[in-house]
């Protein structure tokens, strides 16, 4: 049963649009994290000097802390975004292909 | 089973008794603690009420669904907050505000690298672990492919991660204890495993997850007081603090610098990996994906998780910098009461030491009773993911081959919660004397190495057959393992030879890679009917990956 639902599914362009739309939504953001994470992780190795600098003259604030407290927040933001997208967007078109699925196989 | 449980409560409040009692015979000499009453009374109260849940849910575990996950009945909000706790053991709270105290921006960095994960982990894996996973993640690796051979190899690289970790956080707890409560290692240690132990077996999953949410929110609300409290002593300002931080502290002005800990950058890369891919392979955090009723769930949990951590992480941060000028400017909290040697009961008691500076004895007492309390939580969940390795993949699909009862599966699951329970027993008082910083590094190391190659080549590569699994996750754990043992913390700190033969610190960056190349060349030259099977049968389990359909639910078994 499961197997000629899966079958239905798979066949469904519907199922093409969520998952190169989800998929390309997700690792769009992905790449953002790990692309600011490890470009940081490369400033501190290369360039630590700069991270120690203060964001503007005489502020006790670094640019290091800054970016950081900057990523802490951006990140979370991120996932926020995610969640929101994928459990309406998405959901609604994965339930719309499982109702699909079910009319088919009748 | 009635009867069972009383005596098991009976048993963990007894254990908690004991331990109050045992605190004036105390004979250390060294470090003779005065008995913390208020620490040890409010330590009390959290294991009453705890031991009251467990009741409750004992009442509630009936099937393995039960045991393991809560029945999938946990909601996104709950499952957030028991991961954050889950996350933030006492080794965070203690090791990081020590570590911006001691080295100040490396702290924070080592930070973001441990948050970095869940970002990550919410976009590539939560849907697809709770769409695919039931109870454990090798549900997923064992998906289409061999399930003998695989699980057991995911069992093996899970128990190896659980026991550096379990042992890694005993011996911590011992000496955590021996020193905030005043009371002898060797008791710290059992009361730590019994009442382990009783949560685990009794209550299961539904235990196990209150005392995490539990504990979560004491340890949330305990570092915000102390932080508030402590920066009202410089109006609020970060620039205040920061300004006169740097002016005490030995580093100067390079206090909000990258330092010495991330000097090359193979370390700092490796360092990166290995905390981020390391918290996407944990076992016991990775079990906490089956708890909640969906997809849409799994992925508010993250949401809520990611928010506590960075969230806690700067409260964290603050905590360390105000302790430089509070902490560090007290003659009090030095040994001799010599500012700038040696913090009295060792460098990681600045958060403890600052919330007696700004709290008195009642906040100590509450922080110390909310260090002991994370410790018991992170050690319940690591115990219940290590006893699942066991009953669930090792007992029920790989020696019974699907054909054990539920009844049976959760018998052999609690023997294992007492066998692990008496493992960490004894080997915590074995290794009290030891090194064992290098543990948790290890077992992250694994974690990365091991698990998280495997697993996410499971999901979304449709090349992966039996030979290349095996051929990856062991490689990776042999890798991480050799690795670690070479390098300077095992190698020079722990065997004492004089140079480490590998010379990085963090596994990640080598043996990441020799795991997904291993398991990429070995799924290639796998030309044999099986391995063609199991590509084909990567289509269905796409679907179900993408869609939920088919996944375990809160209601239906399969």
């Amino acid at each position: 049963m499961s197997s000629e639902m899966y079958e239905h599914m798979r066949n469904n362009p519907k199922f093409v649009k969520l998952v190169t739309k989800r998929g390309r939504f997700a690792w769009t953001l992905a790449f953002i994290v790990l692309g600011m994470f490890y470009g940081f992780v490369l400033l501190v190795a290369f360039r630590p000097a700069l991270l120690g600098r203060p964001i503007w003259q005489g502020s006790m604030v670094t640019i290091g802390v800054a970016f950081e407290l900057f990523m802490f927040i951006f990140f979370w933001l991120l996932t926020a975004l995610y969640v929101k997208k994928a459990n309406g967007e998405f959901d609604e078109l994965t339930q719309d292909l499982i109702k699909d699925a079910w009319k088919e196989n009748k | 089973m009635r009867v069972l449980n009383r005596l098991g409560l009976a048993l963990g409040l007894l254990a908690a008794t004991v331990m109050a009692h045992a605190g004036p015979a105390l004979d250390g000499i060294q470090e003779k603690q005065a008995t913390n009453w208020h620490a040890i009374i409010m330590f009390l109260l959290f294991v009453a009420l705890t031991m009251g849940i467990t009741y409750w849910a004992a009442g509630r575990t009936k099937s393995t669904s039960d045991f393991y996950t809560a029945g999938g009945g946990i909601t996104g909000f709950q499952n957030g907050l028991a991961i954050a706790g889950d996350y933030m053991s006492a080794a965070t709270l203690l090791g990081l505000s020590a570590m911006v105290y001691g080295q100040g921006y490396d702290g924070y960095i080592y930070m973001l690298a441990f948050f970095a994960g869940w970002p990550i982990i919410l976009f590539l894996m939560a849907e697809r672990l709770r769409n695919l996973g039931r109870f454990t993640f090798s549900d997923i690796t064992a998906y289409r492919l061999d399930q003998g051979s695989v699980r057991t190899m995911a069992a093996i690289s899970s128990l190896t991660v659980v026991c550096f970790y379990l042992l890694a956080q005993m011996v911590g707890a011992g000496q955590l204890i021996k020193l905030l409560f005043g009371l002898e290692y060797t008791v710290a240690i059992f009361a730590v495993g019994i009442l382990m132990m009783v949560y685990v077996i009794f209550g299961g999953m539904v235990a196990t997850t209150w005392v995490q949410i539990i504990k979560a929110c004491m340890l949330l609300v305990g570092g915000t007081l102390v932080a508030i409290l402590a920066m009202s002593r410089f109006g609020f300002s970060y620039s205040n603090v920061v300004q006169q931080a740097t002016a005490v502290h030995k580093l100067g002005p390079k206090l909000m610098y990258p330092g010495s800990l991330l000097a090359d950058p193979v370390t700092a890369i490796s360092l990166g990996l290995g905390l981020m891919f390391g918290t996407a392979g944990l076992p016991h955090i990775l079990m906490r994906f089956f708890t909640v009723t969906n997809a849409k769930e799994a992925r508010k949990s993250v949401l809520y998780a990611s928010g506590f951590v960075s969230y806690f992480f700067n409260v964290i941060f603050l905590l360390g910098l105000t302790g430089i000028i509070i902490v560090g400017q007290n003659a009090s909290f030095f040994e001799g009461g010599k500012i700038g040697g040696k913090l009295i009961g060792g460098g990681n008691m600045v958060a403890m030491h600052l919330a007696k500076a700004v709290g008195g004895n009642l906040l100590l007492g509450f922080l110390a009773a909310v260090a002991f309390a994370t410790i018991l939580a992170v050690v319940s969940g690591l115990a219940l993911a290590g006893a699942s390795a066991i009953s669930h993949d090792l007992y029920a699909r790989v020696i019974m081959k699907g054909k054990a009862s539920e009844t049976t599966e959760i018998k052999v699951s609690r023997i294992a919660v007492i066998c692990l329970g008496f493992i960490a027993i004894v080997l915590g008082i074995l290794f009290e004397k030891q090194n064992i910083a290098f543990m948790v590094g290890l077992a992250f190391g694994v974690a990365a190495a091991a698990n998280f190659p495997v697993l996410i080549l499971s999901m979304y590569w449709k090349g992966l057959t039996t030979r290349g699994a095996l051929w990856g996750g062991y490689g990776g754990l042999v890798s991480a393992v050799v690795f670690v043992v070479l390098s300077k913390s095992v190698w020079v700190d722990v065997i004492g030879r004089k140079a480490a033969l590998f010379p990085y610190g963090q596994p990640a960056i080598f043996a990441m890679p020799i795991a997904f190349l291993l398991a990429f060349i070995f799924s290639k030259i796998d030309g044999s009917e099986r391995a063609k099977q199991e590509i084909e049968a990567f289509e269905d389990q796409y679907v179900r990956g993408q869609t939920g359909f088919g996944a375990a639910s809160a209601t239906t078994k399969h």
